[in-house]
């Protein structure tokens, strides 16, 4: 197997992901309006003119606003990571998993291609999204553009190898509705995405803790510290964790052959 | 041979030492830890707390920097510190309950309102000698010497007025009325203007000072703040002219106006009850005294952004730098 081959495979899966990304033009919208409607909307009900106390990597007050934006960029990667592993499911019941796994190549780096191109597509909603929100008043360092970059990257792929584990074991999240409902809300809202979590220790303990082991929580602050040009190297190596182990149960778990048997004798 | 190279060396760290250790710096009176605070502005870090006397509240510095004037207001003196060994010096009889002054260009008339007696008492800083006490209105708070030397004013905080008093024979010449509990004047650099905030009527009157008329007045509106909570106090206006700075209190922003079309350009986010303002000596930042919040926030003036804010004593109340 040589390297041109491994790349052959990765470009046909990244063109088919692009290619699905053009013709669903409402997804990419959706994907926009959804972290817009909070800024704009939830962060003006919130009313936080007054300032949101200091906690790194802010440096000083900041609006409510400048807080969610990082949780909302994780928002985007969120939502892409679990649609995109759900169409997986699709790709097997129409059929179209057995054209790609005729390829010569192992079938981890044909998941590992798709994850990086769930994540491609992701990042183009992410600068989108900062593109408007910078002109809605939240205005991270410039420079701080480009070092989010790679945090971005690494939580894309955390998200997508949930998304995908989560497909392939589970056989009730096979629609959307039960993503959202047990997966998407759970992890979004028990997390330091919409709130601080010394926040939520005011109001509970337990809550606290749960966000404190959500990994959703680490991938948002490994984003909003890097969106600061810093690290939180306990987030970095949370995320990193969390991204190897949950890639390795979606390889490992990833059966091409069971929806294939199983949805005929089914309908 | 080798102690003999060894002594420049020594030297140069010695000053490298020394140089570094004269970086600007700024003091923010503690209003309830009885301290000040000492702030490096190279580094942004407290480097010292000294203690002074009880609820030190208006600060400024004599004009060759070398002393530091405190309002203890709870200890009914103005301490005078000198800066190089950082030790109170001299109390100046200032009357009861002192909380802003203003020193006179002459470096020695210290004009100081006392709050509780409807005074302004006016010290020799040299002589240590009350030279005059004029009564004011209720409350008298602001104060403010015109860059000419020939006119300080005053304002009452209940009477809410501005107290013109004249330099020569310190007698109150006249009165200009303004909006509800005047804070703070501000002369501009030319002395030919004169701004000044009202607390309650959440306003600032802009007075010419040939006729002590307001020629225009600023009122603020913050999208997603009670308009009750926008009280004016500190003014700050940059040298070249181009802008005023207004701290409005517990709004926790700080307005940037033009300060020639007295258009409101930005709200600024600082800590929380805004009240005091200084320029670095570079004039490249304006720093903001925090009250509840107990901080000083930190505003780039050429970006209009805020940079930072450092945690200082509780309740700051006043700041000055020197380089």
């Amino acid at each position: 197997m040589t390297a041109i081959q491994y790349l052959h495979a990765f470009n046909g899966v990244v063109k088919r992901e692009f290619w699905r990304f053009i013709q669903q033009r409402s997804r990419f919208l959706s994907a926009l309006v959804r972290p817009l409607l909070w800024l704009v909307v939830f962060a003006a009900g919130f009313r936080a003119a007054l300032g949101v106390a200091i906690i790194p990597p802010y440096e000083t007050y900041i609006t409510y606003e400048t807080y969610i934006a990082p949780g909302l960029c994780c928002m985007i990667l969120l939502f892409n990571g679990m649609q995109s592993s759900l169409s997986m499911v699709y790709d097997r019941e129409m059929g179209s998993m057995k054209v790609l796994l005729m390829s010569p190549v192992p079938r981890s780096w044909l998941l590992i291609s798709k994850l990086l191109a769930i994540a491609l597509i992701s990042l183009l909603q992410v600068y989108a999204f900062l593109g408007i929100a910078w002109i809605a008043g939240v205005e991270p360092p410039l420079l701080g553009m480009i070092t989010v970059l790679p945090a971005l990257v690494l939580v894309a792929l955390l998200l997508g190898a949930i998304g995908l584990f989560l497909s392939a074991r589970i056989r009730q999240l096979e629609n959307f509705a039960g993503v959202m409902n047990f997966v998407i809300f759970p992890m979004f809202f028990l997390s330091s995405a919409l709130y601080p979590l010394w926040k939520m220790r005011e109001s509970s303990e337990w809550l606290y803790w749960i966000c404190q082991y959500n990994p959703f929580t680490h991938a948002v602050e490994l984003v909003r510290f890097a969106l600061y040009q810093q690290v939180n190297l306990e987030a970095l190596a949370i995320t990193l964790g969390c991204t190897t182990l949950f890639t390795l149960l979606a390889i490992l778990s990833f059966n091409p052959e069971r929806n294939t048997r199983t949805v005929p004798a089914r309908g | 041979m080798k102690y003999v190279k060894l002594i420049p060396t020594l030297l140069v760290s010695a000053l490298a030492v020394a140089g570094t250790t004269q970086a600007a710096t700024a003091y923010i009176s503690n209003e309830k830890d009885d301290t000040l605070s000492v702030l490096d502005l190279d580094t942004w870090k407290v480097t010292e707390t000294i203690d002074v006397g009880e609820r030190p509240r208006g600060i400024a510095l004599s004009k060759d920097g070398s002393k530091l004037y405190i309002c203890a207001s709870d200890s009914d003196t103005v301490q005078v510190m000198d800066l190089a060994t950082r030790k109170i010096i001299a109390n100046l009889p200032s009357g009861a309950d002192p909380e802003q002054f203003s020193l006179h260009p002459d470096n020695r008339k210290l004009y100081i309102s006392n709050e509780d007696d409807a005074l302004v008492t006016v010290v020799d800083t040299e002589s240590h000698e009350v030279l005059a006490q004029i009564e004011v209105g209720v409350e008298p708070e602001g104060m403010a010497v015109s860059p000419d030397g020939r006119w300080v004013v005053n304002t009452s905080e209940t009477t809410n007025m501005l107290h013109w008093i004249d330099t020569q024979t310190h007698e109150l010449v006249d009165n200009t009325l303004v909006d509800q509990r005047p804070r703070h004047v501000e002369f501009r650099e030319d002395g030919k203007l004169l701004w000044a905030s009202a607390e309650i009527g959440g306003t600032v009157s802009v007075v010419d000072v040939e006729t002590r008329k307001i020629i225009k007045k600023l009122s603020f509106e913050i999208k997603g703040i009670h308009p009750d909570k926008i009280q004016p106090v500190g003014i700050k206006l940059s040298a070249d002219g181009r802008y005023a700075f207004v701290a409005l209190g517990p709004a926790n922003h700080v307005a940037v106006v033009d300060a020639k079309t007295y258009e409101v350009l930005d709200y600024l986010l600082v800590g929380r009850r805004v009240w005091h303002m200084e320029f670095t000596p570079d004039r490249q930042y304006l720093l903001t005294t925090n009250g509840i919040s107990g901080d000083v926030s930190v505003i780039d003036v050429a970006d209009l952004k805020v940079t930072r804010s450092i945690k200082v004593g509780r309740y700051p109340w006043g700041v000055v730098t020197t380089p």
